[in-house]
């Protein structure tokens, strides 16, 4: 209900209304709103201005501007660090959608840079060499708001204590396979349904082993969901893979290889997008699957030298 | 009283639809999801909700749901787009992605992030005036806009029931009402209720 009454406007003027009082930006509902805008969508991992152009054109609701694409960095080793400034004005110059882009693990100045060029969504990733093997980045004292990945229910608590605005299950990135996304998902889904079964003497067992603050653990017993909402990332090669994402409970999917390491990109982009939409209706998700070329190639668990989801705590 | 009660759609090709359809339970409204137009034709009224209007306007253009939707609008189904929404419903975008299609069907000219990226998005207090029913008192509430568009231009016919810093934010067009902010994040159904009134 609004608060006190307004006395700055009265009668039927058409163009006489107003704003009243001051504006506020940065706060928690402005972020986890703008988080709230990309469901039901494609985020897709770009690394030009031209696949950034064929992203949006695909239906992208937003791309996410990195150096390489995490196969590209899983194939090429070393240190893997935020994108320079100039390659994220050029992909921010290209498209009119929403564009994010990933700082290190702990590494809060190559976040505050991110956030001095104004990119709309920062990912605390765990796909680039983590900076800090303790801490994640304190969040809250971003203006922009932050996703992070998290492989279950504790790491996403204390994501969201951290103040990310946005949880992705993290999958394994770069390698085109689905199994370790399902497995995060699950374990998150399956442990919130848990919750909102336990009493309320349980719940502090329940934190103390999701070592995670109990204040949030109690708020996501009661509503059943996460504070902030879900999205899938890390494997998502296929329709049906964003299909299966979605009905095991995410509300939109990352995609970062799979789109561009596969033979044919933005058809493979645009039914990926068209799956998102219509992912519980499988007469559709037939007809986007057909004639796509090949995906990547993709990596069985078994053959990783690293687990980029290991990264994180 | 009738036993044909308004059945109430949500736009579902993309977006915040989720949270729309929250504040129609908590208004005691059922609604279900709109993303064919198989689901379109079997709904009464339509909420358009905030998020990515590129990625909206192409799936409804590919599936050949912007001439039902246009046709169902233009034909006395009330309408409230909310942000992405109200670009949906406006005749002419500015910095649209490039061939962008809208419904058309509200006599608006509105630009896409007229306030720029998510660093400038904000929430302010507005005031509400409902022309329709000079009876109503002014209303108070809170307004979040997210990477928000401007509404640059209306019609004769476009009423404006709220303004930002001298710019039309809330307009309405007989069976069309359109927001450039998100009034299903700020916990404020007066939008809601204006619109199941419709």
């Amino acid at each position: 209900m609004a608060s006190g009454s307004p006395d700055s406007t009265s009668g039927t003027s058409s163009t006489g209304t107003s704003s009243t009082g001051t504006s506020s930006s940065g706060t928690q509902l402005v972020k986890r709103g703008f988080a709230d805008m990309f469901r039901g969508g494609v985020i897709m991992d770009v690394v030009t201005p031209e696949q950034a152009r064929i992203a949006e054109e695909a239906g992208a609701c937003a791309v996410m501007a990195l150096e390489r694409v995490p196969a590209d960095i899983r194939a090429d080793g070393g240190v893997s660090r935020m994108s320079d400034p100039e390659m994220i004005q050029g992909i921010q110059e290209a498209v009119t959608i929403p564009v994010m882009a990933k700082a290190r693990i702990g590494h809060f100045v190559e976040a505050q840079i991110l956030q001095a060029l104004k990119v709309d969504f920062i990912d605390e990733s765990e796909v680039l060499t983590p900076a800090d093997e303790t801490h994640h980045i304190d969040k809250w004292a971003f203006q922009i708001p932050f996703v992070c990945g998290a492989t279950n229910l504790g790491e996403a608590i204390r994501r969201i204590s951290e103040g990310a605005c946005l949880i992705r299950s993290k999958g394994e990135a770069g390698t085109g396979n689905i199994v370790e996304a399902v497995r995060h998902l699950r374990s998150i889904t399956s442990d919130i349904r848990k919750l909102t079964q336990a009493d309320s003497a349980e719940l502090f067992d329940w934190a103390k082993r999701l070592q995670a603050p109990l204040p949030l653990v109690q708020e996501i017993a009661e509503t059943g969901e996460l504070p902030v909402p879900l999205f899938c990332a890390g494997g998502i090669a296929t329709p049906a893979d964003a299909g299966l994402a979605m009905q095991l409970g995410a509300q939109a999917v990352f995609v970062g290889s799979g789109i561009f390491k596969s033979e044919d990109p933005a058809p493979r982009a645009k039914a990926i997008v068209e799956a998102t939409t219509h992912y519980m209706d499988p007469d559709i998700l037939a007809k986007v699957s057909r004639g796509l070329g090949a995906p990547m190639t993709g990596i069985g668990m078994d053959d990783l030298d690293i687990k980029l989801a290991d990264r994180g705590w | 009283m009738s036993s044909t009660h308004p059945r109430t759609g949500v736009l579902a090709l993309q977006g915040a639809f989720g949270l729309h359809r929250a504040v129609l339970t908590r208004l005691g409204e059922p609604s279900t999801e709109v993303r064919t137009i198989e689901d379109l034709l079997a709904v009464d009224r339509l909420i358009i909700p905030g998020g990515e209007s590129s990625v909206m306007a192409k799936l409804a253009d590919e599936s050949g749901m912007m001439p039902v939707l246009r046709g169902r609008i233009e034909a006395g189904m009330p309408v409230l787009g909310t942000c992405a929404g109200a670009i949906m419903l406006a005749a002419e975008i500015v910095d649209g992605r490039v061939g962008q299609p809208s419904i058309g069907v509200l006599d608006i000219t509105v630009r896409r992030n007229a306030f720029g990226r998510q660093a400038e998005s904000f929430t302010t207090n507005l005031v509400m005036i409902d022309d329709a029913d000079p009876a109503a008192e002014a209303h108070d509430f809170e307004a979040v806009f997210i990477r928000a568009p401007g509404i640059e231009r209306t019609g004769s016919a476009v009423a404006t029931m709220a303004s930002y810093d001298g710019q039309p934010v809330m307009v309405r067009q007989e069976n069309v009402i359109a927001t450039t902010f998100h009034p299903e994040l700020s916990g404020d159904d007066t939008v809601h209720r204006l619109f199941l009134n419709l």
